[in-house]
């Protein structure tokens, strides 16, 4: 009983919690600064949309919006084909290079980004890889495989091996195997690992703020680091630019929370 | 679907390729079946690992000798140079050291427990606990700055909501300035970061009591023993794995609230919540190329000591029950 009691106590209070920050912040988006400041927990008073025409015209988080769609689904596509050509070969090469493969490529988990990004910058120096959308694909991809194998590999592993070998019977080769049974049958690993990056990459702000210069290369997460020091307190601003930032992801959580928990859990190791 | 449990499993394999006794048979009937094309599946994941990842990790080593700026075409080794600096006199190093441990300290103990808590009252597959966990795991999936620029609210001196609600329930003199006060400002980013993803690793800990064979628990009921004891006896040891996860990937996180910590203080970062990764970023910045690889390299051997530290002490204390 006493369980109970503190139980439903415990968990109204931290609903509130988690809860009335993000209403705060998505109903701020629609008001005025004085209005905000005012009644912050409020309703806004009417629904008017000059903070959105502000921030996505003249303060230009459209084009942000856009690159940022435009890198994270290359890089999570990229990601995920790379990633499972590679996961496939070392669950199916026999022995010890299988084994090697794996592991040399999953080691890349416990590397922070911080250890080699220096060294990472000088060589996108060199190669006029910088200031440009493909470059943070490239970083995308290559921070990405690491975790993509590792879920995918230990997936791909616990397939029936009678699944590959009735396919080889029929005379189909391992291109062939991999795409019409290895890639349908590892659709839950697919997903999972495919959300994992999904919410990494559209969120990173480290590689971007490393690469990119110019502002219409900017994604969404620099763009709006750069609001801070325009906007110091219109926060009904910066709400607006939170909510654009975070529409796609809570809109996809909703929708397939099942793979969220399952991809960010999975990921969870990544260093 | 790769479970908590798959870190050990995959490392474990891994020590011992062909010796498993699974994969000993597998790579037997396996031998000579699989077709030499496979072979050049994995080469382009490793080309670019190589190239982009591999190479430049063991760069860093090299960088970390010299006093590069990034840009000059020529620089000088100067050895243990830059590591010296570092951790003898370098003051900026320090307090972000010094300010990363608060940090570590506070988000890897509360949070901890409170995921852990907050697991044990929804560990049942009801449909308000499922609404309830959907709605806790919510904040991760958002992106550091947009929780950065959500608290900068909450912790704003003047017109924040916190300051508001302190004065509405008549506690005024608790009221704070929050980020403002240097010697507390990362103990509040601590309750941001706590904020964001106590929900992440509440879901970890629900998928370790979920593993917990039911009768145990009803075997100590009819023993007598009460919650706090069937706490101590059954679950603490038996999700052991999901604590080791959930305590390893908390440290490394706050070691890495690099986004988090650019969003409350802006950059460059303040000194009250400069942490390393944050340091690492202005020396790279600042065009200290050299000096900035040392400490990424001091700061990639920490995580490792105090994760494997870690270990030790939650072993020590699920032994002890």
């Amino acid at each position: 009983m006493r369980f109970n009691l503190t139980r439903g106590v415990v968990l109204t209070i931290y609903a509130v919690i988690i809860l009335v920050p993000l209403a705060v912040v998505f109903f701020g988006s629609f008001k005025t600064t004085p209005e905000l400041f005012d009644s912050p927990f409020g309703l806004p008073s009417s629904i008017s949309f000059d903070n959105y025409d502000t921030v996505l015209n003249e303060q230009n988080l459209s084009q942000a919006f856009l690159n940022s769609v435009l890198v994270t689904c290359s890089s999570v596509a990229l990601t995920l084909f790379i990633g499972s050509l590679a996961a496939y070969a070392t669950a199916r090469i026999p022995g010890w290079p299988g084994w090697l493969i794996f592991g040399f490529l999953v080691l890349g988990m416990t590397v922070p980004a911080q250890a080699n990004m220096i060294p990472q910058y000088a060589l996108f120096n060199q190669l006029g890889l910088l200031d440009s959308r493909i470059g943070l694909v490239i970083i995308n991809v290559v921070v990405g495989l690491p975790v993509a194998v590792f879920i995918l590999g230990g997936f791909m592993k616990t397939l029936p091996r009678e699944a590959y070998e009735a396919s080889s019977l029929d005379g189909a080769g391992p291109l062939r195997t991999y795409w019409s049974i290895v890639l349908p049958m590892s659709k839950p690993s697919l997903a999972a690992t495919a959300i994992f990056l999904f919410v990494i990459q559209w969120n990173d702000l480290l590689y971007p703020l490393l690469f990119i210069s110019s502002d219409s290369k900017k994604t969404i997460p620099l763009a709006l680091l750069d609001f801070q020091g325009q906007f110091l307190t219109d926060y009904p601003l910066l709400f607006t630019g939170v909510v654009i930032a975070s529409l796609p992801m809570a809109i996809t959580y909703v929708l397939l929370q099942r793979y969220f928990v399952a991809g960010i859990t999975a990921g969870a190791v990544k260093g | 679907m790769p479970t908590t449990t798959e870190p050990e499993w995959s490392t474990e394999s891994a020590r011992s390729p062909g010796h498993g006794r699974t994969s000993g048979r597998r790579g037997r009937r396996r031998a000579g079946r699989v077709h030499p094309a496979l072979y050049l599946f994995p080469l382009p994941a490793l080309a670019i690992y190589v190239v982009f990842f591999a190479m430049p990790t063991l760069q860093a080593v090299q960088y970390s000798g010299t006093n590069w700026d990034g840009f000059s075409a020529d620089y000088d080794n100067v050895g243990l140079g830059n590591f010296e600096r570092i951790l003898t006199g370098d003051d900026l190093f320090m307090n972000a050291l010094t300010n990363n441990l608060k940090f570590m300290l506070v988000v890897v103990v509360f949070q901890t427990i409170f995921a852990l808590g907050l697991a044990i009252f929804l560990v049942k597959n009801t449909t308000a606990s499922t609404l309830l966990r959907g709605l806790f795991f919510f904040p991760t999936v958002l992106s550091s700055v947009s929780v950065a620029y959500t608290w900068k609210f909450i912790y704003d001196p003047n017109f924040g909501l916190a300051n508001r609600v302190l004065e509405f329930v008549g506690l005024e003199q608790f009221t704070s300035s929050y980020l403002g006060n240097d010697t507390a400002a990362i103990y509040w980013v601590a309750i941001t970061q706590i904020w964001f993803h106590a929900g992440q690793m509440m879901v970890i800990f629900i998928a370790g009591l979920q593993s917990v064979p039911a009768e145990l628990y009803e075997v100590a009921e009819i023993d007598g023993a009460g919650k706090w004891k069937q706490f101590t006896a059954i679950t603490w040891p038996m999700i052991a794995p999901a604590t080791a996860i959930v305590v390893a990937y908390t440290t490394i996180q706050s070691f890495k609230a690099f986004d988090l910590i650019l969003g409350l203080s802006g950059n460059p970062p303040r000194y009250s919540m400069d942490i390393l990764s944050t340091r690492i970023y202005t020396g790279f910045a600042n065009s200290e190329f050299g000096y900035a690889a040392a400490e990424s390299l001091i700061f990639m051997a920490f995580i490792a000591a105090v994760v494997l530290a870690q270990r030790r002490i939650l072993k020590f204390t699920q032994k002890d029950v």
